[in-house]
């Protein structure tokens, strides 16, 4: 038997990560389309939600280079791919033009980054156990040597969230809550077409430091 | 039937988070353990790309940006390779993207101020889907040599950064490819975050005279290995796992 090979290694995205994912953000243009700019496409079912954040260091500031990448479900569950679980079939297929896919970059001054998409459905799991919806991210940045993987639940699904296999994977029941992203509430009154907007920090260290996942 | 599982990364291969060498991981780097998953939907799934996301000449450095006939100025070459995964087999179709700094060392970023000249014929970066046995190529220019605030005295040794993405999210990749023969590889702080001299070795591009083309680009060979898949007892998958 061949011995297998080594994944190759990894190595930090660096500061100017921009220009190879999205260049537009480094501050030039070269592709007639960007990658990762729509997430979910115009007829995607479900909720239209943004979600903003920051990702914080060890001394609390903000990184202003970050570049996270967003995968998710659609909203009934389902991922856009050839082998997702097919005891998804009975949910149908997924909508034409939705990615679940997308790239998410920090202001150079703030830190803030925010996307838009619609709220994803519950995921089959493993031995048919359902996963509550959540939205799986992957970090990159200057001083990051490996890709960090998180996910990010909602705030207003708490019964779902209390079942959640993954969840429960957390013995310590005080950090579930940095993977639980918080509902805003603006009173929209005056803006009825706004999306729900959700908050969704993240914290590389520190007593809030975010669950990160070896997948 | 479910898909069936990535391989378990080994994580003694890659950098570890915490490599104060390297200065800013120090305060960028989670300092509990990670939270260990078995692969679910989320993990076994991922994004996948048609020849009708990107053009072309996305590929091809020496003319992606290029002005009025104009051509990037250094060494041209050829980077090539395969993406393969831990069982050896390619991975096809699949988003390869790279960007690095032009010929003086220096990036089109807004937030590059180093000295080095900036190329106007000259963007950096580009993207290619592998063919149906995994292979890439792109033509660039051989990005030079620069120096960064981690050391008083640190250069980044030439390299090139590279994403790939793979069948899954398990699998997704950045690193950076460095050249054959470049002395500044061993004294860099980002190439010794990684713990074993031998996957260093991984990461350098081979020079590759049978694909140099005389008079013209000299070549370079850079494979890209992506996890490997377990079997199933109830394959059905034609071409394997």
């Amino acid at each position: 038997m061949v011995p297998p090979l080594k994944e190759t290694p990894s190595q930090t995205a660096g500061p100017y990560v921009h220009i190879g994912l999205a260049p537009g953000a480094a501050g030039f243009e070269i592709y007639a389309a960007e990658l990762g700019q729509d997430i979910a496409g115009p007829n995607a079912r479900g909720q239209r939600i943004r979600v903003q954040g920051r990702v914080f260091d060890g001394t609390g500031a903000a990184l202003k280079d970050v570049l996270i990448e967003v995968w998710q479900a659609n909203a009934d569950g389902r991922y856009p791919h050839p082998e997702t679980p097919t005891s998804d079939d009975a949910r149908g297929q997924v909508e034409p033009g939705f990615r679940g896919w997308g790239r998410a970059i920090s202001d150079f001054d703030t830190g803030d980054w925010q996307f838009e998409t619609v709220k994803p459905g519950s995921v089959c799991g493993r031995d048919g156990k359902t996963v509550a919806p959540h939205i799986n991210l992957w970090i990159v940045a200057r001083g990051i040597n490996i890709g960090l993987n998180t996910r990010l639940y909602f705030d207003d699904e708490p019964e779902a969230n209390a079942s959640d296999p993954i969840m429960a994977l957390i013995e310590q029941t005080e950090r579930q809550k940095t993977l639980i992203a918080r509902r805003q509430d603006h009173g929209r009154a005056d803006d009825a077409q706004a999306p729900v907007t959700y908050r969704f920090d993240i914290h590389l260290q520190g007593p809030d430091e975010t669950v990160f996942f070896d997948i | 039937m479910t898909p069936p599982d990535y391989f378990t990364r080994d994580r003694r291969w890659h950098p570890p988070a915490f490599t104060p060498d390297y200065k800013t991981s120090v305060s960028r780097s989670p300092r509990l353990p990670l939270l260990s998953l078995e692969n679910t939907a989320s993990e076994i799934t991922g994004p996948t790309f048609a020849p009708s996301d990107i053009a072309p000449g996305d590929n091809d450095l020496l003319t992606n940006f290029a002005h009025d006939g104009g051509s990037p100025i250094g060494e041209r070459i050829l980077l090539h390779g395969r993406v393969l995964d831990e069982n050896a087999r390619p991975v096809p179709n699949t988003l390869v993207e790279i960007w690095q700094a032009n010929a003086s060392g220096r990036y089109r970023h807004k937030k590059d101020g180093y000295l080095g000249a900036l190329d106007p014929n000259f963007g950096g970066c580009g993207r290619v889907l592998t063919d149906d046995q995994g292979a890439y190529a792109f033509r660039t220019v051989k990005p030079g040599a620069y120096p960064w605030r981690n050391g008083i005295n640190d250069w980044r040794p030439a390299h090139i950064h590279v994403s790939v993405f793979g069948r899954a999210f398990a699998q997704r990749l950045i690193t950076q490819l460095y050249f054959e023969g470049d002395p500044l590889i061993a004294r860099c702080p980002i190439v010794s975050t990684i713990p074993d001299p031998a996957a260093v070795q991984q990461l350098i591009a081979r020079l590759d005279m049978n694909e140099t083309l005389p008079f013209d680009m000299i070549a370079y060979r850079f494979d890209i290995v992506l996890r490997g898949r377990r079997s199933t007892l109830f394959e059905n998958r034609p071409e394997g796992n």
